[in-house]
């Protein structure tokens, strides 16, 4: 059994004792199918033009105004090495709350689309398989099986942390 | 009814506060030869307000210590006792004890129960001391605090006690120590031991007690309360206990019990008074209290006048805006008139509401001036010199964080004049002053920033010392050419100090270095101006706030820039012939005869779009960070604006090179640029 099995069976009895099923909102990536915890979702809104980041990963494509805070928005297709998208009108920013210690950040992550709301019965939740160091799984908390199709869970805390965004967390 | 009165504790901590402060300032405003009632009224009402408060909230400790001040005080307000340097000492003194104590009370610790009884005494006494008020009032003030413990009143002020224990005293179970530490909790005590009664060491039963003890118990304490502590030893001691009145100075009869040591004191905690100890434990639990509060939430007391004008604003702006939605709803080009004057009106009423809102952290200077009075008045008596100080412009108004940063650099500032700056009395008459030295603290608004100036009529910074102690400590070279300015900056070096020896005051060489760095932590910068043997003037220039800062927009590329205006000298259009390039790759820009070295902001922020590349299309912008110039070469100016600083760090991280961001009209982000950063970024 891989260690994001066992850390995501450990984790979420502990946050919602109570549910058996959890939410995700589904997004596609290129023909790659990704879900998101939804309580951590905090808007979807259409791509603007960013200000760039001097000296980042391409991946980090800058920053947005976001109602007065300063949010980086991070493009999930590059992060994964799916080839680079074309922004059009359509393209989206899925705007997600991550916990970094005590505090929560904000960030938005560009993908192709958004697809659904689908309920996992946690029990249907497998670990994600261990390709070794050729394609890193850190940040895939689970696959999930829906209409024969497989989804993707991402870890948002764990996915805002391998992009070095806690870095320099209280200078 | 049960009311939770938690809550309204943090309110009564900040206005007992500031009702010390008031106290304080009072007392310092007390002119000996000619009372003013009004301003014994105000000392007054705080304390009685101090009082009443605590009264409410089960503080008795300290309404009790607060009542003693007021019957003083309100002595003093009747005038039926005359207002003494010593009884404003003695008054100085329980203003401290009673902020130590409110600020242990706040932080949830223990107070120091010692130092309060030693004040509560000294202030009892002072309150019997009717008689000697008249002659007794010119001692020194560094000794008017034992001074004025030491007359006692015409009642019983206190008890000399020897206590003979009978050899079998420790075998029936009886404890001395314990007792003198109940002793110890009546008043302040006294401990001297009489080992006379004790045999050689061989010869010595451990269980049995050779020792006897002088006890001397100051305060009004009733017999009754010590013949119960000694109820149960009554049978197995010798007890002799004599009142002690006000012709009994009790420091006479044994002058030198509390500073004997020895063997003859017994180490009794509690026992024997040593004011200086108290003192620096106060101090050291001051600066603990002064972090735990520092950590809790802090609030601002706002005017208001300044919350009727925010709501004045805000009225403006509905009105402003339901005006406009009434042209939106029908509208016709002949309103088009109407919409523009009334999205010129929603653009005044939106920056005066700025303004406003800004407003409300600002708060007067006077907050860091109003202690130095008091820094002045113990350190000026503390020295033997003969200091006025003067205050001048405290209403100007300063942000909020600003004024709480600005507090410990003004602080040693202030010191450095007062303790190295002012020459002794003797030595300025020698030299054709006044006898009086005067240090000016002045704060007033000039262009965006605050400028406070702490300036002396002292002795002034010797040039050719500085210098020479500087080689001495390897600072400099010996032959180092070096201007006037910059040999007064040589104070700022770490490990800089001229004091011919160290005081407890200042000179320990560590600070001007720590006050710098403050100072351009905060975005300011710090001057000197000295004559020699005519003084010096320290000058700190500071943004207004911390939060909105005035910038000039640069455009490279498709992106924006924010540059401190603070940081420009100017900005020109570059000829080829004036720029030269080092080893092939660096370039520099020859300014006035000076070589500046060109930062491409292109290059090192990798921007694409480029619309110059050429150094002669584009412009360059010459700044200065922290004593480096350096030419940042930009495609475009764009404009100059205040810019309201949002931090990266929230929902990102810290960039090389980059101080914040702000958001610009159209609403996207523009960053701001750190030059200190850009430099190191450009020399990797």
């Amino acid at each position: 059994m891989s260690q994001t099995a066992e850390s995501n069976e450990a984790e979420q009895p502990g946050k919602k004792p109570q549910a058996s099923s959890a939410q995700f909102l589904s997004f596609t990536l290129g023909r790659e199918e990704y879900g998101v915890d939804i309580l951590r979702v905090q808007e979807i809104r259409s791509w603007e033009p960013v200000s760039r980041i001097p000296n980042v990963p391409s991946y980090e494509k800058g920053v947005v105004n976001l109602r007065g805070a300063i949010v980086p928005i991070i493009d999930l297709r590059e992060r994964f090495a799916l080839g680079c998208s074309q922004y059009t009108p359509v393209t989206v920013v899925v705007v997600l709350q991550a916990h970094v210690g005590d505090k929560t950040r904000v960030m938005g992550v560009v993908v192709d689309a958004v697809s659904d709301v689908i309920d996992v019965d946690k029990k249907n939740i497998q670990s994600a398989p261990d390709f070794g160091a050729k394609v890193s799984t850190e940040f895939i908390s689970g696959l999930v099986s829906v209409n024969q199709r497989m989804v993707m869970l991402l870890d948002v805390d764990k996915l805002l942390k391998l992009d070095g965004v806690d870095d320099d967390d209280e200078s | 009814m049960a009311i939770d009165m938690a809550q309204f504790h943090q309110v009564f901590f900040e206005e007992s506060f500031e009702g010390l402060d008031a106290m304080e300032s009072g007392l310092l405003n007390l002119d000996m030869g000619d009372v003013d009632a009004d301003e014994i009224n105000t000392i007054f009402r705080a304390a009685h307000s101090i009082k009443g408060g605590s009264g409410t909230f089960g503080f008795s400790a300290v309404s009790d210590f607060t009542h003693v001040m007021e019957t003083l005080l309100d002595e003093m307000r009747d005038g039926r006792r005359k207002v003494t340097q010593q009884a404003v000492n003695v008054l100085l003194g329980s203003v401290d004890c009673l902020r130590e104590m409110l600020q242990a009370i706040q932080g949830g610790k223990e107070v120091d129960r010692q130092g309060v009884a030693a004040h509560q005494s000294a202030l009892d006494d002072e309150l019997h001391n009717r008689s000697t008020d008249g002659d007794s009032s010119s001692p020194p003030p560094v000794k008017a605090e034992a001074a004025a413990i030491a007359p006692a009143s015409p009642e019983i002020a206190g008890w000399t006690i020897a206590f003979s224990p009978h050899l079998n005293l420790l075998k029936t179970g009886n404890e001395p120590v314990r007792m003198l530490r109940e002793l110890a909790t009546l008043g302040d005590l006294t401990v001297t031991a009489d080992l006379r009664g004790l045999p050689d060491l061989y010869q010595l039963d451990p269980e049995e007690c050779h020792l006897s003890w002088k006890l001397d118990l100051r305060g009004q304490v009733p017999a009754s309360d010590i013949d119960e502590i000694f109820d149960w030893v009554e049978e197995d001691c010798d007890l002799a206990k004599q009142p002690v009145f006000v012709e009994l100075p009790r420091f006479d009869s044994e002058p030198s019990a509390p500073e004997s040591g020895g063997p003859n004191e017994v180490p009794v905690e509690s026992a024997a008074p040593r004011p200086v100890h108290a003192r620096t434990t106060a101090t050291e639990v001051k600066k603990d209290e002064a972090k735990a509060a520092a950590k809790g939430s802090s609030s601002i007391r706002v005017d208001t006048a300044k919350i009727d004008t925010l709501i004045n604003m805000v009225g403006e702006l509905v009105i402003t805006q339901s005006m406009l939605s009434l042209i939106g709803e029908h509208f016709e080009l002949s309103k088009l008139d109407q919409l523009k004057n009334g999205l010129s009106q929603l653009e005044r009423h939106t920056r005066e509401l700025q303004e406003s809102v800004m407003n409300i952290r600002m708060l007067p200077i006077s907050f860091v001036f109003s202690r130095f009075p008091r820094l002045a008045h113990d350190l000026s008596s503390k020295l033997g010199k003969k200091i006025e100080l003067k205050l001048v412009g405290e209403h100007t108004e300063v942000d909020k964080t600003v004024v709480e940063l600005l507090s410990d650099p003004l602080v040693h500032l202030v010191r450095n004049s007062l303790d190295h700056g002012i020459e002794m009395p003797d030595v300025r008459i020698a030299a054709g002053k006044p006898e009086t030295g005067t240090v000016t603290l002045e704060a007033y608004h000039r262009g965006g920033n605050i400028v406070i100036e702490v300036s002396d009529d002292g002795k002034g910074l010797d040039k050719d010392r500085l210098r020479a102690k500087a080689v001495e400590k390897g600072l400099i070279d010996a032959d180092a050419i070096l201007s006037d300015k910059q040999t007064y900056e040589l104070i700022f070096m770490p490990g800089f100090s001229t004091a011919e020896k160290l005081t407890d005051i200042s000179g320990r060489g560590v600070g001007m270095d720590v006050v710098r760095r403050n100072i351009q932590a905060l975005g300011g910068n710090i001057d000197i101006i000295s004559t020699l043997g005519k003084g010096s003037t320290i000058s700190i220039h500071l943004p207004l706030t911390l939060a909105i800062l005035d910038g000039q927009s640069v455009a490279v590329g498709d992106e924006t820039y924010i540059v401190p205006l603070g940081a420009i000298i100017e900005s020109l259009n570059i000829k080829e012939d004036r720029v030269n390039r080092v080893v092939g790759k660096g370039e520099t820009f020859l300014l006035r005869g000076q070589y500046l070295p060109i930062i491409r902001m292109h290059e090192i922020f990798n921007v694409p779009s480029v619309r110059h590349t050429k150094l002669t299309e584009g412009l360059l912008v010459v700044v200065e960070g922290q004593g480096v110039r350096c030419g940042l070469f930009v495609d475009d100016l764009l404009g100059q604006q205040q810019v309201v600083i949002k931090s990266l760090e929230a929902n990102y991280r810290r960039v090389e090179g980059v101080s914040g961001a702000t958001i610009l009209g159209d609403g996207s982000v523009a960053l701001i640029l750190d030059i200190p950063g850009l430099v190191r970024l450009a020399n990797q």
